[in-house]
């Protein structure tokens, strides 16, 4: 297989992990201030905050093969949305300390409490913002232009799109690590956001498809969207099955995974829409790609590391797994 | 006043990389330590061993949370600000920098969850497995990070193709000529760190006579620790200023504080104003022939000096000088009083010696301090160059407006002297806290006894029965 082609999947897959895994938890940042009692905000903290540092790490991980794999697209990509990726890193600064300093305040808590959902809340955005702004196709070397150039109505709605979808994962993962009164909100939130998400969806969908002539015929010339159909199809039964089984206590985490899977065909369907470029026609993956000697190197330490990355997150989420009331515990 | 893109973008990343390599430097060790205690007590069963880790795993944790958010910025800030910088070197850091995400990071953050709130769900020999693996994920991190850094200080192993930089041999990249005495040195420098910062809540316990046990046991431990590793350090430093001498004399010359292109019979400086204007040094004191001595290892022995390269290829010489001397400074002082603790341990008077408890507990943030004036040495004495002799910092910034450059600077410099402030106010706090009582350690209970752990272990075999059927 081509190198770069296998970078670019490990790209998707690192974003995807990413998005999946810190999403829910800025996720329940986002829906932190739905919650009014102390106690209930303590469930939420402690629900994530051993997997929070882990979670973040795959933006890290994300950033790095950029850099390592793409130099060209990594310079250009984070030079040009200078203003929202430092928006983003601060806003990640103040929701990461609140975790430790949270549980050890007294005065203070209420600071943390809005430093951890503010924080939270504009991150996601933020990510919106600039996956937005990628995909409608920012004007390469817009470094020198307004700062304001990533700030469209598109990129603003994807940033609530994103917003949107993490509080829903949240709520999901919710769903599986609360019991009773928690439980039964989890379930109700994560309805609502469920249409919302559906909602936004489509007509994001349906904005680049009109807006993007290049995207429309990737769709929908010839026989494309027969063979793309499974996306949007599978998409609503994804969708009908969590909706369903948010009312079976039985199936405590399937909500999650449908959710999970839901995302997967957003990012497919994504992926249909710019492949092969990292920046909408202006640099391809093949174009960007580091010379062999780089990627072949890279390539054994993907290989070992990132099963045994995989595996051993797995075993930190089962040492963990189960309700959060069952357990006192800190440290 | 003009604003200069370059200029901002140079201050962004030194106020933010200085600001980030406090927490890992007391990290570092301090998970090493921690480490130590929990075997020592999983060993011995001597309650004051948990005590100490039990107490230590706190501001730990607020130490490695600040150093986890104002690393994620770093990672970041190479595309941001030095966008040509990442263009041109990319193939040969980002893999680098990839390892260290690959090796290091994902180690530390998934075992550092069980090592924090795990202590009722693994059982104590699991627990323990967490914190040493999350302590060698410290040092692992240290190491790609350092490999990289080094490479930028003695590039190897590298071709020019149009211009970017690509890798001959990846060997070569890795154990360039620096990288072994600067990883070493930067390993002790972490682990005497945390020795200090330690020794120093341990000496201020003793003081304000609370805690006594836990802080005897500390102290003592640290101060046999300091006794071994801080005259290692010296020599180790020594190792690394020769290989300096030979890799980058510029900087070697900035730090000594020597101006003539040759020079023979070099004094050892303690004293000296150093002015780039004029060429030379004011008020100088210092130790006629002991710089040649040292150096060269003969009494007369010549070194460059820094006019030998024209003055826009010398670095900010002052800073360099007095870093140096910072640096240094503080670790004779922390030789001197490893040698104290050890003439006081002999009296018998270790706990009991006010002047030295006050002595050791004013040196709890001086390891910081000489990390950070050794990392001045290391960075400003590189410059002009960001890798040296290849690429010029100032030609490799991203052409961004001025103004977006300064907004981002402006707000670290408020949120990360907020974040500074509340570190030590929590910091602060969880010493007036002091550690969980004996009574405590008793409740939470560990492993196979607590509550906690037995429901977990009812659930697996409950799971793996299900299993079976």
């Amino acid at each position: 297989m081509d190198l770069a082609f296998f970078y670019f999947l490990i790209l998707g897959f690192a974003i995807f992990m990413y998005v999946l895994l810190d999403g829910f938890d800025l996720g329940i940042g986002i829906l932190f201030p739905w919650f009014e009692e102390h106690h209930q905000k303590d469930h939420l903290m402690r629900s994530i905050s051993h997997v929070w540092d882990g979670n973040e790490t795959w933006l890290v991980f994300g950033g790095v093969i950029l850099f390592a794999a793409f130099p060209e697209a990594y310079s250009t990509i984070l030079s040009t949305f200078y203003l929202p990726i430092m928006l983003m890193l601060f806003a990640l600064i103040f929701r990461g300390v609140a975790f430790e300093y949270r549980f050890k305040s007294d005065r203070s808590k209420p600071w943390w409490d809005f430093a951890f959902s503010a924080g939270s809340t504009v991150a996601a955005f933020c990510q919106g913002v600039i996956l937005g702004a990628i995909v409608q196709g920012v004007p390469i070397n817009a470094i020198e232009l307004s700062s304001w150039i990533w700030l469209t109505p598109f990129s603003i709605l994807t940033g609530f799109s994103v917003m949107a979808g993490y509080a829903l994962l949240g709520a999901c993962y919710l769903y599986m690590k609360s019991r009773d009164d928690m439980q039964q909100r989890a379930s109700r939130y994560a309805r609502t956001l469920l249409i919302l998400i559906l909602l936004f969806m489509l007509v994001v969908s349906l904005w680049t498809v009109v807006a993007q002539p290049e995207i429309r015929h990737r769709w929908f010339d010839g026989i494309n969207f027969f063979l793309l159909s499974p996306l949007p199809v599978l998409s609503i039964a994804l969708g009908y099955t969590t909706w369903v089984s948010l009312s079976n206590v039985n199936h405590e985490s399937r909500p999650f995974w449908c959710v999970a899977g839901l995302f997967l065909l957003g990012f497919a369907g994504l992926v249909v829409s710019l492949f092969p470029y990292l920046i909408p026609r202006h640099l391809t993956f093949m174009d960007a790609a580091a010379p062999d000697s780089s990627l072949r190197f890279l390539l054994y330490g993907i290989c070992i590391f990132v099963p045994l990355i995989c595996g051993y997150t797995l075993w930190g989420y089962r040492v963990f797994s189960g309700k959060v009331e069952d357990y006192q515990e800190g440290y | 006043m003009e604003l200069d893109v370059a200029i901002l973008s140079r201050i962004q990343f030194a106020f933010t990389v200085s600001f980030h390599i406090i927490f890992p430097s007391i990290t570092i060790g301090l998970a090493t330590l921690i480490a130590i205690w929990e075997g020592l007590w999983l060993k011995t069963h001597n309650p004051y061993y948990l005590q100490l880790a039990k107490f230590w795993i706190k501001p730990f944790a607020i130490t490695f949370g600040t150093g986890v958010v104002s690393g994620i910025v770093l990672s970041y800030e190479f595309g941001t600000n030095f966008s040509k910088f990442s263009e041109l070197t990319g193939a040969v850091l980002g893999p680098l920098m990839a390892y260290e995400v690959l090796t290091a990071f994902f180690l530390e953050a998934g075992f550092l969850g069980v090592m924090l709130f795990g202590w009722q769900r693994v059982s104590p020999k699991m627990h323990f497995f967490s914190t040493i693996v999350v302590a060698i994920g410290t040092w692992i991190s240290a190491f790609w990070i350092i490999v990289a850094n080094s490479w930028m200080q003695t590039p190897a192993g590298h071709v020019i193709v149009d211009g970017k930089f690509e890798v001959a041999s990846w060997f070569e990249v890795i154990f360039n000529p620096s990288m072994p005495y600067r990883f070493t040195h930067m390993l002790m420098a972490s682990f005497i760190t945390a020795t200090f910062v330690v020794a120093g809540i341990c000496a201020y316990y003793l003081l304000k006579k609370q805690h006594l046990n836990m802080a005897k046991k500390g102290l003592s431990m640290c101060m046999w620790i300091a006794l071994i590793l801080t005259p290692l350090q010296a020599f180790i430093g020594d190792m690394h200023g020769l290989n300096v001498k030979e890799h980058q004399p510029i900087k070697l010359a900035a730090m000594e504080g020597i101006w003539p292109a040759e020079e023979e019979n070099v004094p050892l400086l303690l004293f000296a104003l150093p002015d780039m204007e004029a060429e030379k040094n004011h008020a100088e004191i210092g130790i006629p022939n002991l710089g040649s001595l040292i150096l060269t290892h003969s009494w007369d022995g010549a070194v460059q000096g820094l006019k030998s390269v024209p003055a826009e290829d010398r670095p900010n010489v002052p800073l360099v000088f007095w870093s140096f001397r910072v640096m240094v400074g503080i670790g004779f002082g922390m030789i001197g009083i490893a040698l104290c603790a050890l003439v006081l341990r002999r009296k018998n008077a270790l706990y009991h010696n006010k002047p030295f408890l006050f002595l050791v507990s004013l040196f709890t943030p001086t390891g910081v301090i000489a990390v950070l004036a050794g990392w001045y040495v290391v960075e400003v004495g590189r410059q002009p160059w960001l890798v040296q002799g290849l690429v010029r910092t100032m030609d490799v910034v991203s052409p961004l407006p001025p103004e977006r450059v300064l907004f981002s600077l402006t707000l670290f410099i408020v949120i990360y002297s907020l974040l500074f402030g509340v570190y030590l106010y929590f910091m602060r706090k969880l010493i007036k806290k002091g550690p969980p009582s004996m009574a405590t350690l008793e409740q939470q209970l560990i492993g196979m006894k607590a509550p906690g752990y037995a429901l977990a272990w009812v659930k697996t075999l409950n799971h793996s029965e299900q299993g079976e059927k």
